[in-house]
């Protein structure tokens, strides 16, 4: 017999109830109940980070994550971010601007990690916005034009790797 | 999905400890960054959980009325970094906790999971050796206290007894009052790794900041279970500060430490390892201790 | 206005910004069966029996198959192009099954189940009795007489061995004065990690099969799993969607024949998700090689004579096989000048996964071991590395009479003095010369590296491309090539507004590649796409351009001579004036009364050139000599990709290579334990793929001789950044501390044994 759980959270904006299995993971959720495709599943153990999503304005890992615990918490994915009218929100922008997207599985969980950043309303160093992202891999973008977008859309300002170019 | 058998959700301290005694194969489910991974391997597939993610009592730090530092051990590896009260008393402590993994697997785990689970390598277990910490563990008799030290029993092992589990970690007043500390991680990438070597050393110095009054060393990755480098603690326990000492106690504790070949790395590597660390955690040690008292 | 040689955004950028990108996972119904696979726990023996009794008790185990259930037809798995010669056809060595498992972790059994948690908990209850034999998991082991034996077709387990030789060796080595360094060099196994893991799943369609994975190639797994399945190839769809990367082990039909048979056997929608240790474990890997290089040289450093010998380890199954090492052997024969060489390359196979393409190809591995060298040689010299590479490096005119490439321009020597600029390395090189004695040392080092541009004459390079105007002046493209991350569907559409004299936003480049759909592309690989389906694309834009301005003769009177398509608009070649829009004229035409069309175009092209793609890497590291490690502090590549189509997505694939090889530096190496032969560190923590904390800012630089053979002067970019980065780092970290490292990774145990055997320690 199937054990389950009713739960109650609010996801992208929107408060839901829904009666969960108790072995499903928040990725197995977003994804099968609701279609929340951006929630990718890269290596279901919490190192990849192609699942990340926020739960009460922190990102984690949605993989190791019990559908259960979602229960009275605030969740986002990336579906549930919006730029004004319509239009990209300011760090979707940027990656789009700073050619920060390769194949594009990771930059889901990446730009969860950047709402987070931009959330907590502060300036990063280059080292410090590294250390932020070390969570998520990336095969595809060396994680430079990552970098720089985050520079753009956290710090307002170009990136200082803009120097660099040739 | 993973492969539960049954997932039982405690509501309170006392909840989970009849919990625990209801389903006497259930394992502790906290943050589950270790324990689900097992399932999804397979190591343990099928297996009973009662989750205590959801006491949210066993979370957060604060100082008691002894001016003891008393630790949940569901606070989050992220929380024990940025914590004020942890700043100002044993700051390593978060600077430990802030080497774990990735932001989002410290915003998950926990620090009473990453010494309940055993591993060598927990980045923040060889800092509460090293800083005398005592473990709180609640069972069906009522709360115990243990050492650090005690709890592990091997590799993979801790006294976590049947009906139990870890509810506090407490560091007296006089484990960490005047102590300055540094921790060491040396891993193969500067994030999302586990420890090849951990070295966590503390000091507190003299009232003139020419010896060292006490000094604390202890180490992850060096034996199978986190240890302490008790020999050279001994030996090093009043010593004359010179710029020869650090070399001379990192020397002290390879008798001390006892390093295994892994495919991960060679017993002599992490012995030389271990040595280099040393040297460095303690000169930085000594430097903050007198940069503090100098102020 | 031309949009080539532009930094537009990438065209699938908002939408995969948005999470709104649909991969193979997010397509597959909801309903469909899970098949698990069961892989054998030893590294080499003969499955006797199969038990899946207990297996088949769990609830919602559908199906299960073994070994001794599937078809005896083996088919090749490589993603290259079918040859109709015998003689050049991939070698077909692999059953959907395998009886004969020879590595830790061979399928020999899939568990189909209605859920993820039945296929999983049936698999781990299907039981084999095995017959065990022997293995060995080194190439060279595997050399020796009476070594266990991997394919019976090969009882030495050489998978091939080339000789070639140029040049009077005798006479060359007999010169007298010259000196010699002869050294071995080695490479080690590393794995893709394209953060999607591979995926399909297939299901039955009016009696053919279709099958939705995450692939570079699907025209070719279409082959490949009518070759397995015994179908006539028609009778096989293959859907290729965005995928979270390829780096080459998208280049082979992994797991898609098994899949679509599975689908032919149940009439239902079956998934094949492999898992992250899966894919470490079962997929492809890069090839390990050994090398022996000796190099005759004069005082002077003038390279006399050259000797390669390479060891690669091909792991059990053939997959792309010697392809790899042999193309090592061009990039040795044509690298340096000498007046002899010689090279023997062999491919062995071994009880490890299976070795297949990995991006740049084996040249990464061969230059790991010349550039090495190289500076083994300027060391021994007291010699500048850059000068004793601008003294030997092709000269420019050099002609392959193979591929027919020509080494147009002085790329080397541009890209080297433009990498040296940016890193000061003239300086830098003399300051860190000066004697370092404390734990911390800085050394700078370099390397270059030979490429080229798709795989002519060795395979077809058939390219298709369709072009389909809609009557407001937009148009559809549909091309075999394929996007994988790279940005080919931008750099596509970029090369079709030009060649039809659209405007770029008007171009909508189907992305998802459909075989019943779209013409045939070998797909990506090679870094060829941009050269290859850029021609193709060309071509189709100029038919399309003509039909365009024939339509427009007819629709205004003017004669087709005279006009010309620019910007959407058809214009007045003499006077520039607009006739009318592309958009007005193809409405007018498709809703013609007396001649309705809809203009379109569709071409292919077979490219017969090839081009050389040259660059360089400059790095500086800071050793810390006690700690056993080295950081890289500044790092640039600087390549000659040709003409630019887009440079900021060239700087993307720059950036990404050069992560790449930095790994493959530093950290990056598959273990396998002796006793057993099970990979040791399979997942995305125990194998150190960089985090962002591992290396420095990316830097990088082009130099844009164009090439002639490309319509829009373009050659390879794709692979060739990750070629040099591993061996310019090893460099530095020999002149920081004096020690050679030639074994990579550089990883600090490996720099423990290397320091305590120098005295450093």
């Amino acid at each position: 017999m199937m054990q389950t759980k009713t739960i109650r959270f609010r996801l992208n904006g929107v408060e839901r109830e829904e009666t969960v299995d108790v072995r499903a993971s928040l990725t197995d959720m977003l994804r099968n109940d609701y279609s929340l495709t951006s929630v990718k599943k890269g290596c279901e153990v919490g190192e990849c980070g192609a699942c990340a999503v926020l739960i009460d304005g922190q990102c984690f890992n949605s993989c190791i994550y019990l559908a259960i615990w979602a229960d009275g918490k605030d969740i986002l994915t990336v579906e549930g971010l919006k730029g004004e009218n319509g239009a990209l929100h300011p760090i979707q922008q940027a990656f789009v601007d700073e050619a920060a997207i390769q194949c594009g599985f990771c930059t889901p969980g990446i730009i969860m990690t950047a709402l987070e950043l931009l959330n907590r309303g502060k300036k990063y160093t280059m080292e410090e916005l590294r250390r932020e992202i070390s969570g998520h891999l990336c095969r595809c973008t060396g994680y430079e034009n990552i970098l720089r977008a985050l520079e753009r859309a956290l710090n307002g300002a170009p990136s200082s790797h803009d120097a660099n170019r040739d | 999905m993973f492969d539960i058998k049954a997932l039982y959700e405690a509501q309170s301290i006392s909840d989970a400890v009849r919990l625990l005694e209801e389903h006497p194969k259930a394992r502790i489910l906290a943050g589950g960054s270790d324990v689900l991974i097992k399932i999804r391997e397979g190591r343990m597939a099928g297996c009973e959980l009662v989750s205590i993610y959801g006491l949210d009592e066993l979370r957060g730090v604060s100082l008691d009325d002894t001016d003891a530092l008393r630790v949940g051990p569901l606070t989050s590896f992220s929380a024990l970094e940025n914590d004020p009260l942890i700043r100002q008393y044993i700051c390593v402590l978060g600077q430990a906790a802030g080497t774990v993994g990735g932001p989002q697997v410290r915003n998950i785990g926990t620090v009473g999971g990453n010494v309940c689970n055993g591993v060598p390598s927990a980045d923040t277990a060889s800092t509460l050796l090293a800083w005398d910490a005592q473990l709180e563990l609640t069972g069906p008799g009522g709360m115990r206290r243990s050492t650090v030290e005690e709890f592990y029993l091997g590799p993979g092992r801790t006294d976590v007894r049947p009906g139990e589990l870890l509810t506090c970690i407490v560091f007296p007043r006089e484990s960490y009052e005047n102590y300055f500390g540094w921790y060491i991680k040396y891993s193969m990438r500067n994030a999302m790794d586990i420890a090849t070597l951990g070295c966590s050393v503390n000091v507190k110095l003299s009232a003139d900041g020419k010896h060292l009054e006490d000094v604390r060393a202890a180490y992850g990755v060096a034996a199978p279970t986190p240890i302490r480098a008790k020999k050279a603690e001994e030996a090093f326990r009043g010593a004359e500060i010179t710029p020869e000492l650090p070399k001379l106690f990192a020397e002290a504790i390879q008798a001390d430490i006892c390093p295994r070949t892994s495919w991960r790395a060679p017993e002599d590597f992490r012995r030389h390892i271990a040595g280099e660390l040393t040297m460095r955690a303690l000169q930085e040690c000594i430097r903050l201790a007198g940069e503090r008292s100098t102020k | 206005m031309s949009v080539t040689g532009k930094s537009v955004p990438r065209v699938d950028a908002p939408d995969k910004s948005r999470g709104r990108a649909r991969y193979t996972a997010d397509l597959c119904p909801k309903d469909a069966l899970i098949i698990r696979l069961v892989r054998s726990e030893i590294a080499h023996g003969r499955i006797l029996s199969v038990d899946t009794s207990e297996a088949e008790r769990v609830p919602g185990v559908v199906r299960i198959f073994t070994c001794f259930d599937v078809p005896d037809r083996p088919f090749p798995t490589a993603g290259h192009p079918w040859s109709c010669d015998p003689a050049h056809q991939d070698i077909a060595d692999r059953l959907l099954l395998e009886k004969h498992v020879r590595y830790y972790g061979d399928e020999f059994a899939a568990v189909v189940a209605e859920t993820e948690l039945a296929a999983a908990q049936a698999a781990r209850l299907v039981r084999a009795e095995y017959e065990e034999y022997p293995f060995v998991l080194d190439q060279q082991e595997a050399m020796q007489p009476g070594a266990p034996v991997v394919h019976d077709a090969y009882p030495d387990n050489v998978l091939k061995h080339t000789h070639g030789q140029s040049g009077d060796w005798e006479e060359a080595v007999s010169e007298p004065g010259l000196l010699c360094l002869d050294k071995w060099y080695e490479t080690v196994p590393v794995q893709h990690c394209h953060i999607e893991n591979p995926i399909c799943y297939a299901y039955m369609e009016q009696g053919r099969v279709v099958v939705v994975t995450s692939t570079q190639i699907p025209h070719i797994v279409r082959r490949v799993v009518g070759q397995a399945l015994g179908l006539p190839w028609g009778k096989v769809r293959i859907i290729k969607p965005y995928i979270g990367g390829g780096f080459g082990n998208k280049q082979d039909a992994l797991y898609e024949p098994l899949c679509a048979w599975i689908a032919t056997q149940l009439d239902r929608t079956v998934l094949l998700d492999l898992s992250r240790e899966e894919t470490f474990g079962c997929t492809r890997v890069r090839h390990g090689i050994r090398f022996r290089l000796a190099t005759w040289f004069r005082p002077d450093g003038t390279f006399v004579a050259r000797k390669m010998e390479s060891y690669a380890q091909q792991g059990v199954y053939a997959s792309h096989g010697h392809s790899i090492a042999a193309k090592g052997t061009s990039a040795f024969a044509q690298l340096y000048r000498c007046k002899a060489w010689e090279y023997d390359a062999r491919t062995i196979f071994t009880n490890t996964p299976t070795a297949g393409a990995m991006r740049a190809y084996g040249i990464p591995q061969v230059t790991f071991a010349m550039e090495s060298h190289c500076d083994d040689i300027a060391h021994m010299l007291n010699m500048d590395p850059m000068e004793l590479r601008l003294k030997n490096i092709m000269e420019q005119g050099y002609t392959d009479a193979f591929t027919g490439n020509v080494n147009r321009w002085p790329s080397h020597e541009q890209c080297m003095e433009k990498g040296a600029a940016r890193l000061d390395w003239a300086a830098r090189r003399a300051l860190y010369n000066e004697p370092q004695t404390g734990p911390v040392r800085r050394g700078i080092g370099m390397s270059v590296f030979w490429y080229n541009t798709g795989v002519y004459p060795i395979s077809l390079e058939l390219s298709g491309c369709r072009m389909i105007l809609n009557q407001d002046g937009s148009l559809q493209m549909f091309c075999g090539e394929t996007e994988i991350g790279q940005g080919a569907d931008t750099a596509f559409a970029q090369m079709a507004a030009d060649s039809v004299g659209l405007r770029f936003e008007d171009i909508h480049v189907i992305s998802t590649q459909d075989t019943d759909v779209h013409p045939y592309g070998s797909g990506a690989y090679a870094s060829r796409q941009t050269y290859v389906a850029g021609m193709a694309i060309h071509k189709t834009g100029l038919a399309l351009r003509a039909r365009i301005l024939k339509a427009a003769e007819e629709q205004c009177g003017v004669p087709a001579e005279e006009l010309d398509v620019r910007d959407g608009l058809v214009i007045g070649k003499a006077s520039g004036d607009t006739l009318i829009s592309v958009a007005d004229l193809a409405e007018a035409v498709l809703y013609s009364l007396d001649h309705a069309e809809q203009l379109s175009a569709e071409e292919t092209n077979q490219c017969r050139s090839n081009a050389y793609s040259f660059g360089c890497c400059f790095a500086e590291v800071e050793a810390d000599v006690p700690l056993c490690r080295a950081q890289v502090t500044r790092i640039i590549n600087v390549h000659d990709a040709g003409r630019l189509i887009n440079p900021a997505l060239a700087e993307g694939q720059v950036h990404g290579g050069m992560s790449m090889a930095i790994g493959y530096g530093m950290g990056e190496q598959m273990l396998f334990d002796p006793a057993t032969g099970k990979l040791l560190n399979g997942n995305l923590l125990d194998y150190k793929l960089s985090t962002a904390m591992d290396h420095p800012c990316l830097e990088s630089a082009f130099v844009e001789n164009p090439e002639p053979t490309s319509p829009f002067g373009v050659k390879a970019l794709g692979e060739p950044p990750a070629v040099p980065a591993a061996s310019a780092i090893r460099n530095a970290i020999l002149q920081a501390t004096g020690v050679p490292v030639d074994r990579l990774p550089l990883t600090p145990p490996t720099l423990f044994g290397r320091f305590r055997e120098e005295g450093l320690l």
